[in-house]
């Protein structure tokens, strides 16, 4: 270290932030590879129709594609609110 | 059969060109018939960091168009008989290059060579896609660097589900970690992700480390290929590269932070 590195000592390194934001997102991205590319679009659109009933979450639904021996599954998962707040409109 | 090895990372500038330009001569250096392709249609380079730009007839898209056969294209190395080059069309549009026509260059490369070696341009465009279609061995450049690092995790993906290889459910491509532009006195004052680091997170087996270095420009400059350095630090690790490549045990050099004089360590950083 030089002489001109003892005072700038103090920052946070940077390096340890790269990595832990290169982590998340790697993970994320790897989880998402080799899957269709309509999920976030069909993710959407479910979660519009869902909100014409409920009034839900933008995460409180999740579409996953998972790969069986002999088939794929598409799995839909829906949170809905507590009691007191639905039904958002009588009859949609 | 030559192996084949693609050059790749996805990001521009990180050292695909001066990698395979190395590692082509390291490899020819080694006794091995070597040929090395520039797959950057419309950007070509590799004939000028290899030294032969001004030795272009025919290019690598005359002889899949069957303008010129191979060995009217090949340009034979000046510093080593192993070593030819196929150099990128200039003119052309990316889309000359096709799958089938690409294969069949291979394929007769194949017969007289020990390996050949695709530059890969950047990016994820045919260029690329088809640098890498056809490798058995693919040596991933990435800089300790956050958005190279994701996108070698995003060449990754590619080489493991669009390859031939992948796609005939063959082996999968054998893929090499090679980190570039690499500096251990900013690793050490944690600015820069270690060579630990980017392992951790791409998981690869580590070819080689290569320190950001004087020399590379040097070489580029002159139109050598930075392993004939065999002086520069640069130029020693892609010498240790090829040898780990080859299956020797080569311990990994430049990690660490070179020892400095007093003046050194008053001014560094």
């Amino acid at each position: 270290m030089g002489l001109l590195d003892y005072f700038r000592s103090s920052r946070p390194a940077s390096a340890a932030v790269a990595k832990e934001r290169l982590q998340i997102l790697i993970a994320h991205e790897r989880a998402q590879r080799g899957k269709p590319d309509y999920l976030p679009k069909l993710q959407q659109e479910l979660l519009e129709v869902i909100r014409k009933y409920v009034s839900v979450d933008d995460d409180a639904i999740s579409v996953t594609m998972e790969q069986d021996e002999d088939r794929e599954i598409l799995g839909v998962n829906i949170i809905l609110p507590d009691d007191g707040e639905r039904p958002r409109r009588g009859g949609g | 059969m030559a192996r084949i090895i693609v050059v790749t990372s996805g990001k521009g500038g990180g050292g695909k060109t001066t990698t395979s330009a190395a590692i082509s001569m390291g490899l020819a250096l080694q006794g091995k018939r070597t040929a090395v392709i520039d797959f950057d249609v419309g950007l070509r380079n590799l004939d000028l960091i290899m030294g032969c730009e001004r030795r272009v007839v025919y290019d690598f898209v005359n002889v899949i168009n069957g303008e010129a056969n191979l060995n009217q294209a090949l340009i034979k190395d000046k510093r080593c008989d192993n070593l030819f080059v196929l150099p990128a069309s200039q003119t052309r549009d990316k889309d000359s290059l096709t799958q089938e026509g690409v294969g069949k260059v291979l394929e007769n490369l194949s017969k007289d060579f020990d390996y050949v070696v695709c530059d890969s341009p950047a990016g994820i465009e045919r260029g690329a896609t088809l640098a890498m279609y056809y490798a058995d061995d693919a040596v991933v450049v990435t800089n300790p660097e956050v958005s190279s690092v994701r996108d070698s995790d995003r060449m990754l993906g590619i080489l493991a589900s669009k390859s031939r290889r992948a796609e005939q459910g063959e082996e999968p491509i054998k893929e090499y970690l090679l980190l570039t532009r690499y500096s251990p006195q900013r690793v050490k004052l944690g600015e820069m992700l270690s060579v630990d680091d980017v392992q951790e997170i791409l998981s690869l087996h580590l070819l080689g480390v290569i320190p950001e270095s004087k020399a590379v420009l040097n070489a580029s400059n002159s139109g050598t290929p930075v392993i004939l350095d065999d002086k520069s630090d640069a130029g020693q690790a892609y010498g240790d590269v090829v040898r780990r490549y080859l299956g020797e045990t080569v311990p990994h050099r430049f990690l660490e932070e070179e020892k400095k004089g007093l003046f050194g360590r008053l001014f560094g950083g």
